[in-house]
């Protein structure tokens, strides 16, 4: 549940430890699934989520279907290793949930499956169609007259894809002030850097030329999150930020590798990983 | 308003055709039912919801041309509480935005009812581009979304209702085209999933559907002038597929032939036989449809002609499939 007011602070200073367990969660989960796991583009949003989840949002944890909670979409859904620890952390789902990811038969595999009594709010893994979902939400949501809010993640190579530029110019043409998108700016995609393969070119003026209001901050810095995120935002217009992340961050040898956009832990890579967090920190 | 059906009724919406019905629909079912919303991309006019945009202007989100956000913002109110109905051309629905179907309305199962504009041949000389050869074909093949193809004016208002009642994802395929052919006259019983029996006959029974349920009652009373007997029965839902009333059909005659303005591949037709394939003396199956090549573009009446769709073509297939071991002129 989101903290407001005199203990801003401090609430704000608990969100690096929350990072830091959700990158301990991402490895363990990644090592126990003894499969590949898209490791790069989930570091790449902790500070996102743990912003989002431990900060930022309002929702109840025992009360996952709460009419008034804000909603959250992973439109990137390759990002769930940092979701389901963001889901963890906020006693969401609970250990038993959490540690059975990528099990058979599982509700939590390696994208998002909507799940409203796991908090999970839609499907995904077809990139370039969270944002569509969330514009009709928030369009519904004014129409009810409700102040609740959506957020969510995509990634700069989701981008790529033309749907969400549908999507992009019809939030700004509803006005949707309770629509905020975070773009996962991590410089890569599957096949390499974006700029090799499609150029996000200047997506913040992208955005801002679709109808948005943008913002850009570094993705990993929790105060400009924070900052952001919980300031004020114009209500009849999209918020667009853009966080500029590291695709494997806080693991050393993951941060720019796109080697680690889709892999596999060893036990002996997974101890790496975990000094590598420890000496970060 | 309400929307009733009688003569008099029937006659003056099949001037208006299946899509200005459909607007018609739409504005009756809003008028009771706060919940509805219309989404249009760019063909509110097109669609005959001109009025409902004039009556309800806070209800009606235009995404402009944008299939697939059509698809995913209509999800997203659905998820929301709305009951969204989406309408564009057949292909734009279910190949432009097939993905964001599968996604939305299929694997999260949200309560859209996707709407098919113009499908089969209707759409005349825009050619194959806006045409509905395969719509059902793609859709089909999806887990858990209803499609009905209403078989005349009357059977969209039905449908239109029945939609808004019926929690889940539906496909509605609006077929035939202005002065459409009548098949109810009066009220009747309408429920999705349940074919309606319309004519008895002894030697063959026709299993049609949209705007072929209109072609096949005129066939059927051509064969009887001809001393044949056939039966018609209307299969409104192609999904579910009503298998109670097929498996009675296939108990009761030893000839069936499926009738529909769709592929022959992946539709009605492809649905009767995919069922019926495991059953035991079951009866042999002509499937009447649009064949496996791109035709020539003219008007509605000149494509039917020239596609084999009208009531003298059906009725001569028919008569040669029940006397001769034809093995396939659909």
């Amino acid at each position: 549940m989101a903290v407001n007011g005199v203990d801003d602070m401090k609430a704000n200073k608990d969100i690096e430890p929350m990072a830091m367990r959700m990158r301990r969660r991402i490895l363990d989960m990644s090592l126990r699934c003894e499969g590949p796991t898209h490791l790069g583009g989930g570091l790449s949003i902790v500070e996102i989520l743990a912003v989002l989840y431990g900060r930022v949002m309002n929702y109840r944890s025992d009360d996952t279907r709460w009419v008034d909670r804000d909603r959250f979409i992973l439109s990137k859904g390759h990002g769930v290793l940092a979701y389901f620890s963001a889901l963890a952390e906020a006693s969401i789902i609970n250990e038993e949930t959490f540690r059975s990811f990528k099990v058979n038969g599982s509700a939590l595999i390696a994208h998002p499956v909507m799940n409203l009594d796991l908090g999970i709010e839609s499907s995904n893994g077809s990139l370039g169609q969270g944002l569509s979902l969330a514009v009709g939400m928030g369009w519904a949501a004014r129409q009810q007259g409700k102040t609740w809010k959506i957020y969510l993640v995509l990634g700069d190579g989701e981008c790529n894809e033309g749907s969400v530029w549908e999507a992009a110019m019809s939030a700004a043409q509803y006005g949707l002030g309770n629509l905020v998108a975070v773009i996962d700016n991590n410089r890569f995609q599957s096949d390499g850097l974006t700029e090799d393969i499609i150029s996000s070119g200047r997506l913040a003026e992208k955005w801002r030329s679709f109808g948005w209001n943008v913002h850009e901050v570094d993705g990993h810095d929790i105060d400009q999150l924070i900052t952001v995120l919980t300031g004020s935002l114009p209500s009849e217009m999209p918020t667009c930020v853009i966080a500029h992340t590291v695709k494997g961050k806080g693991v050393h040898f993951m941060e720019n590798n796109n080697e680690w956009h889709h892999n596999r832990l060893t036990q002996s890579t997974y101890e790496k990983a975990i000094a590598s967090l420890t000496v970060a920190s | 308003m309400t929307l009733e059906i009688n003569a008099t009724t029937v006659r003056q919406w099949s001037r208006v055709g299946p899509r200005g019905m459909y607007g018609q629909a739409i504005l009756d079912v809003a008028t009771r039912h706060e919940q509805v919303v219309v989404l249009s991309a760019d063909l509110g006019n097109s669609s005959g919801l001109d009025r409902f945009k004039n009556s309800f202007p806070d209800r009606f989100i235009n995404v402009g041309v944008a299939e697939q956000n059509l698809i995913g913002v209509a999800a997203g109110v659905a998820r929301e509480g709305f009951v969204p109905f989406a309408s564009s051309f057949a292909p734009f629905i279910s190949m432009r935005a097939s993905e964001q179907v599968r996604m939305n309305l299929g694997y999260m199962n949200l309560n859209v009812k996707a709407v098919g504009i113009g499908s089969g041949l209707a759409m005349g000389f825009l050619g194959n581009s806006h045409f509905g050869l395969e719509d059902v074909a793609v859709l089909r093949s999806i887990p858990g979304i209803t499609i009905v193809s209403p078989a005349d004016c009357a059977e969209i208002v039905k449908t239109v209702r029945a939609a808004v009642d019926l929690e889940g994802p539906m496909y509605i395929r609006l077929t035939g085209s202005v002065n459409c052919p009548i098949v109810n006259t009066q009220e009747y019983d309408f429920e999705v999933g349940k074919a309606i029996a319309l004519r008895g006959g002894s030697e063959v029974a026709l299993i049609a559907t949209g705007s072929m349920v209109a072609v096949s009652l005129a066939a059927a009373a051509e064969l009887e002038r001809r001393g044949l007997s056939a039966a018609v029965y209307n299969f409104h839902t192609i999904k579910p597929l009503d298998i109670d009333t097929l498996q009675g059909i296939c108990e009761k005659y030893l000839n069936i032939v499926t009738v529909e303005e769709h592929a022959r591949i992946g539709g009605l037709g492809s649905a009767v036989a995919e069922t019926t394939a495991a059953w035991g003396n079951r009866p042999r199956h002509l499937i009447v449809g649009l064949p496996d090549v791109w035709g020539k573009t003219g008007d509605y009446s000149y494509l039917l002609e020239h596609h084999e769709l009208t009531t003298s073509h059906v009725t001569a297939k028919v008569e040669r499939f029940l006397g001769s071991d034809l093995k396939c002129c659909g």
